[in-house]
């Protein structure tokens, strides 16, 4: 287990600031790893929100999925941890969003 | 998008927590589990914040109840729990979260674990079940301190005594009423196996609390047998001023 068991909280806490960004929840949508290939939902990922943003881990290896910062006015998303995220629009639609 | 939501009602559920019912004109409706952000602003400028799950069931009136606990040296909590009053405006983002949610198409067994504060999003399938008019059965295990800090106790008692679909046990963790037959103490394997869906009955669980309590009832779910993705998770952090 990793050390930091005990800090974080679950990817879909993070839907409130990504809904900013995106059009559609992405918290239900599946996201690969680019580190281990992992495909799990984004709710499912580790987040850690003590940084100065938002960083979510995958579940699986604690790899960098994402980073969300906002700074400056101006926000800055790192998606480079991901290899894919899928979607799947007709339950996106049910979010109720 | 934030939407502009007024203060209809205020509740005290315990000597720490109130639940505020805001009338939301724009409210597009939601699902039972989801939450809301909560944004303060200050006259500065300055601003912060915080989520808080939806303790009410979907409904057409246009209305939203949060249940917020104040914690110790919280920036956000203390104002919303003492001085927030009827009338007041509050800004709101939401409904947000398409994963920790309990729609009334679903029939399978629901197993519920609350630890503390972990019962608002629970609550609100419980009651979002009853106005529904869904037959799925239920089960809660709520985890609380002690007899004192138990939320909607009326509303619970109500909803299982009038439906055998509803069960509920409270598991104290430090003071317990007087001839409780279990003392206090932690979630174990013992009351899991006592007061939850076996795993053949391959329920949904839906977990919600503090990290750790959802950390250890997830190991206690996965060592009866549950399948890991039969579980959904909302984890509260004990710094943040979350629920």
């Amino acid at each position: 287990m990793s050390s930091h068991t005990y800090d974080y909280l679950d990817g879909n806490a993070a839907a409130g600031e990504l809904s900013a960004i995106f059009a559609m929840d992405v918290t239900i949508a599946e996201a690969q790893c680019a580190h281990c290939g992992a495909i799990k939902r984004f709710a499912e990922a580790h987040l850690y929100m003590q940084a100065p943003g938002v960083v979510a881990r995958c579940a699986v290896c604690e790899h960098v999925l994402l980073r969300l910062v906002n700074a400056r006015q101006r926000a800055f998303l790192d998606l480079g941890g991901m290899t894919c995220l899928i979607l799947d629009p007709s339950q996106l639609q049910e979010s109720g969003q | 998008m934030w939407r502009a939501g007024t203060v209809v009602a205020l509740h005290d559920e315990t000597a720490t927590a109130r639940t505020i019912t805001l009338e939301v004109p724009d409210w597009p409706g939601h699902v039972a589990g989801q939450h809301v952000d909560v944004r303060l602003t200050a006259p500065d400028g300055y601003s912060a914040v915080r989520s808080y799950s939806i303790a009410s069931a979907p409904n057409s009136e246009r209305r939203v109840a949060l249940t917020v606990e104040q914690l110790p040296n919280g920036e956000v909590s203390p104002y919303l729990t003492q001085e927030l009053a009827v009338g007041d405006r509050l800004e709101l983002r939401g409904p947000i979260g398409g994963w920790f949610v309990w729609r009334a198409q679903q029939t399978e067994p629901i197993q519920l674990i609350a630890g503390g504060s972990g019962i608002v999003p629970l609550m609100a399938m419980i009651r979002s079940r009853a106005s529904t008019g869904s037959a799925a059965p239920f089960r809660l295990l709520y985890s609380v301190r002690e007899p004192g800090a138990v939320f909607y106790r009326d509303d619970l008692q109500t909803l299982s005594d009038r439906d055998n679909n509803v069960s509920l046990t409270f598991a104290y963790t430090r003071v317990a009423p007087q001839d409780w037959p279990r003392p206090p103490g932690r979630i174990d394997a013992a009351l899991i196996a006592d007061a939850t869906w076996p795993s053949n009955l391959a329920p949904t669980c839906f977990v919600c609390g503090p990290t750790s309590f959802v950390e250890a009832a997830t190991e206690l779910l996965i060592a009866s047998a549950h399948g890991r993705d039969k579980i959904r998770t909302e984890r509260f952090g004990p710094t943040g001023d979350r629920k």
